[in-house]
């Protein structure tokens, strides 16, 4: 579904990607994992046409590097950012709307279905998206992302800072969202999830891709854990 | 006293929704933009002229119609070709961009309609007094500015704050990325606002044209105000933007209504002045002479007491 080959990107002169290549393919789970600054949210950043990509990304046999992220979102990959970025002053619900990309939508996913999955949700539809809960605000990112219908998402960090159980719940969701066909690629620094619901897994190190497994062969490499992974 | 006091509230209703209508379009492009469009006054003279040449031949309501839409859909060029390009070279070219184009359209207008002032007519339809009032008569025409200002603004209210495209319009306006990543075409939005705004000042231009003349300085005149508006508003805040306006509006209606001079307020004071003073000119100003400056008084009075305007935000 996702091929991406030989990806590099710039931050001005600084060469941040060096030749990245990984796929996912439909309905697959795929963590890319890795410590702060290897180039993760770059790699997503650059695949969503938020920084400007050099080599191949193609998405459902069709070249998508150069295009715009509007174009991009709407071949159907979904993007969760690392910062949450929610609308404050808009309520949860239109928050949610924004999600839809047209008024007919016929998705997988429509607001009833969102709200009987996520009962705060439900109960704050009316809330501004500010004062929800780091928890809540993720999970409304997450939603309002489904809400276009994507075929793919991609998804940076998001258990970072929030509570084990609510950890429990984005790990739920995500296996949630993949039982309904939608493949994830997740970006982690932690292994707890990942090594829980992904079905492959790369690991980055320095602007490349260093491992790629699953995640029973990951845990016997314990000399890729210790060099790239744990602090 | 108090039929001056009705007939000055609502002339400076009349001033005050106008400068709304021009004030709104420029405070939504600057939000968009982060610059203030100086040519924004322009696009409301270009509705004033287009709607008197359309009157002409097929009267003033068709050009009601049609000039507000062509003055919109020339803002949507502009912005599509001008502006979108002149943008990566940073806020100052954007600024000469527009200052530019402002002097370009005044040039268009005396180039194709000439210096001089055009006879751009109220409609007969609207030629009766709305109701009269201690013997004074309020002009209909008047009373459907107020009227079509208010109508436009509930309208463009609930669009903004209601509809899907108002939320994804106000999403766009602080996370241009995060609307872009969930499919939708933000350029596009921007262009549409810059077309609606441009229009919105296109509207004022047709009924404004009529009442306070049709004439290549018009867009100075009125344009200048507007942007003490935006400022004493607060930078982006429409709402600001609105008491703004209506103070402004009111203030000077009261000024040009009161038969006060400074003398008069010296003298309730308590304070003489001398006949041969050198400052006597100064002395001796009637408030109506003063009120042309007002909006720029009370923007200084604003910037040294709120310079981030009356619901401006501080900058982060
Ligand atoms: N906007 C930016 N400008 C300049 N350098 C950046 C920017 N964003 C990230 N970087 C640098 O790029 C590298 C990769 O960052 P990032 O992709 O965010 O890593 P990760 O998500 O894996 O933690 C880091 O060295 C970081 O300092
Ligand atoms: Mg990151």
């Amino acid at each position: 579904m996702l091929e991406v080959a030989d990806l590099h990107a710039y931050y001005g002169k600084s060469h941040i990607l060096q030749g990245v290549s990984f796929q996912v393919q439909e309905g697959e789970i795929v963590s890319l994992l890795g410590r702060n600054g290897v180039g993760r949210s770059t790699t997503i950043k650059t695949i969503m046409g938020e920084v400007e990509p050099h080599g191949s990304i193609r998405f459902k046999g069709e070249e998508i590097a150069g295009k715009k992220s509007f174009e991009i979102a709407n071949l159907g990959i979904g993007y969760v950012p690392e910062n949450r970025d929610i609308f404050p002053t808009l309520t949860v619900r239109q928050n949610l709307q924004l999600g839809l990309k047209s008024m007919r939508q016929e998705g997988r996913w429509n607001l009833e279905e969102v709200f009987s999955m996520f009962p705060n949700l439900a109960e704050r539809a009316d809330v501004v998206g500010g004062v929800l809960s780091g928890g809540e605000q993720q999970m409304l990112c997450m939603c309002r992302t489904l809400m276009g219908d994507p075929d793919m998402i991609m998804i940076d960090e998001p258990t970072e800072g929030l509570a084990p159980k609510i950890v429990a719940q984005v790990a739920n969701l995500l296996q949630e969202i993949a039982k309904r066909g939608v493949a994830i690629l997740l970006v982690e620094q932690k292994l707890n999830i990942a090594l829980k619901i992904s079905h492959r897994l790369y690991v980055m190190g320095h602007g490349q891709v260093i491992y790629e497994g699953t995640p029973d062969s990951l845990m016997q490499a314990d000399a890729v854990r210790a060099e790239w992974l744990e602090v | 006293m108090l039929d001056v006091f009705i007939f000055a509230t609502l002339n400076g209703l009349v001033t005050g929704l106008l400068l709304f209508m021009l004030a709104s379009g420029l405070t939504l492009i600057f939000s968009m933009m982060g610059v203030l469009n100086f040519a924004h006054a322009s696009f409301y003279m270009l509705g004033a002229y287009f709607a008197y040449s359309i009157s002409l031949y097929f009267g003033f309501w068709t050009g009601l119609i049609f000039a507000p839409l062509i003055v919109g859909v020339l803002g949507a060029f502009v912005e599509r070709y001008g502006l979108r390009r002149v943008h990566q070279a940073g806020h100052v070219a954007e600024l000469v961009f527009t200052f530019g184009l402002a002097f370009l359209i005044e040039e268009a207008v005396q180039f194709f309609w000439g210096p001089g002032t055009k006879n751009y007519q109220q409609p007969e339809l609207l030629d009766f007094p709305l109701f009269t009032l201690f013997g004074q008569e309020f002009p209909a025409y008047r009373g459907f500015m107020i009227g079509i200002s208010i109508t436009i603004f509930i309208g463009l209210y609930y669009l903004l704050t209601r509809s899907r495209i108002g939320i994804i319009i106000q999403a766009a306006i602080t996370h241009p990325k995060t609307v872009a990543n969930l499919g939708h075409n933000v350029p596009l939005i921007f262009m549409g606002v810059f077309g609606v705004g441009t229009a919105l000042a296109g509207v004022a231009g047709v009924i404004a044209g009529p009442v306070l003349t049709t004439f290549p300085g018009m867009a100075v005149v009125l344009g200048s105000i507007v942007f003490v508006i935006v400022v004493i508003g607060g930078l982006g805040s429409l709402a600001g933007a609105f008491i703004a306006s209506l103070l402004i509006g009111l203030l000077q209606s009261y000024a040009i209504a009161s038969d006060v001079g400074v003398p008069d307020l010296l003298n309730l004071l308590g304070l003489e002045f001398a006949r041969d003073h050198p400052l006597t000119d100064l002395w001796t100003m009637t408030l109506p002479q003063i009120a042309p400056i007002l909006p720029f008084l009370l923007l200084v009075l604003v910037l040294i007491f709120r310079p981030t305007g009356l619901l401006g935000k501080r900058e982060q």
